[in-house]
């Protein structure tokens, strides 16, 4: 069975890895977890069996860069200014959606099992063998990671107001 | 429509907005930091020619492979991935300069390229053929006979027809300048279209 071309994986998983990346490590530093995802993934594709699940392939890759970024930031911790208590109603196009705010403070098992289970679309068995733990304790931390979400939706919605 | 109350993944509607411009830039940084690692071991990119779309693709060495849209470009590139390496990209910064001397070549501005070739997709007597190819003039054909004897064997005629038919560098190898005898066009990979337009221009222009 011959190999797609890489593009095609960039094509067809890129966004579900830019969303997973977004909710585990954070908004702003998605940036660099996609990248060095791709990267890796560009580097090791000749290996990859062929007929290989390609999107539990790249969540992994993601889930082990994101704990690189997040080992790192806690070696060398970077100031950031204090979130502002009220957004611009200017509306900045980059500006994030503040849903990403609530993704970001569910405990790191929650936002793990929503982010590999919700946007990645793994079945919770994979989720379980990328976080480790079992796969009802995933879909336990999903479940949590999402009515936290669901409780918070209105008061995101308000605070980001006529969106 | 699902209110959040009765659809958990509405409360992540938002989660699942694509964000084509960061993606877009995304993409783009990919391509240079493949390239700074030795990674990119296939860039590839498409430009609009009066013979149609046409796929360049260049390795490290240079360039590797054109192909005509009635190939179809996406077979190609699996192809590609195939023989040479599955680490294919869209990168049409390795192809700046093939795509502007066919632009030119197109323009009837360029009477011959001067590109790294890389060979590795025709192997043997094809590629001694394809080697003597860019001697004959521009706006010139030879027969296929005249080109096996040129490339030192003379009775290897439909060995020729081969070489030229699998040219995996069509027009910057001008395969399209070998023709029957008789006059008659021959086999082409762009097809009989293509050839006849290619030849036409040159001779327009050679005039």
């Amino acid at each position: 069975m011959s190999k797609a071309p890489f593009e095609a994986i960039v094509e067809n998983h890129g966004a579900t890895v830019l969303r997973v990346c977004r909710a585990v490590v954070g908004f702003h530093e998605a940036q660099d977890a996609w990248s060095e995802t791709f990267l890796a993934a560009l580097r090791a594709y000749p290996e990859l069996p062929a007929g290989a699940n390609i999107e539990a392939w790249l969540v992994t890759i993601a889930h082990r860069k994101a704990i690189d970024i997040t080992r790192a930031r806690a070696r060398s911790p970077v100031p950031v200014d204090e979130p502002p208590d009220t957004r611009s109603t200017v509306g900045l196009p980059a500006a994030p959606n503040p849903i990403w705010a609530e993704v970001a403070a569910l405990p790191n098992k929650q936002r793990q099992a929503v982010a590999y289970h919700y946007l990645a679309g793994l079945p919770y068995q994979q989720v379980a063998d990328i976080i480790g733990g079992s796969a009802d304790a995933a879909r336990r931390a999903a479940a949590d990671g999402i009515s936290t979400l669901r409780r918070n939706y209105p008061r995101t919605q308000q605070k980001a107001g006529n969106r | 429509m699902n209110t959040p109350e009765t659809d958990p993944t509405a409360a992540l509607a938002a989660l699942y907005d694509p964000d084509p411009l960061a993606l877009s830039r995304l993409r783009d940084s990919l391509v240079g930091a493949a390239a700074s690692a030795d990674l990119l071991d296939v860039a590839y990119r498409t430009i609009d020619s009066p013979v149609g779309t046409l796929l360049l693709a260049a390795t490290e060495q240079g360039l590797v492979r054109v192909a005509f849209d009635i190939e179809d470009h996406d077979l190609v590139l699996v192809g590609l991935a195939d023989k040479i390496s599955p680490r294919v990209l869209l990168a049409p910064r390795r192809l700046d300069d093939a795509a502007r001397q066919l632009s030119e070549y197109f323009d009837s501005r360029r009477m011959s390229f001067a590109l790294p070739l890389d060979f590795r997709l025709a192997t043997g007597f094809r590629r001694s053929v394809l080697a003597h190819l860019p001697e004959i003039a521009y706006g010139h054909t030879e027969s296929y006979s005249q080109v096996a004897l040129a490339a030192g064997s003379p009775r290897a005629v439909r060995a020729v027809g081969t070489a030229c038919a699998s040219n995996p560098i069509p027009i910057v190898v001008p395969c399209h300048r070998v023709v029957r005898s008789d006059g008659s066009f021959g086999n082409y990979r762009g097809g009989p279209a293509a050839k006849s337009l290619l030849l036409q221009l040159e001779r327009a222009a050679a005039q």
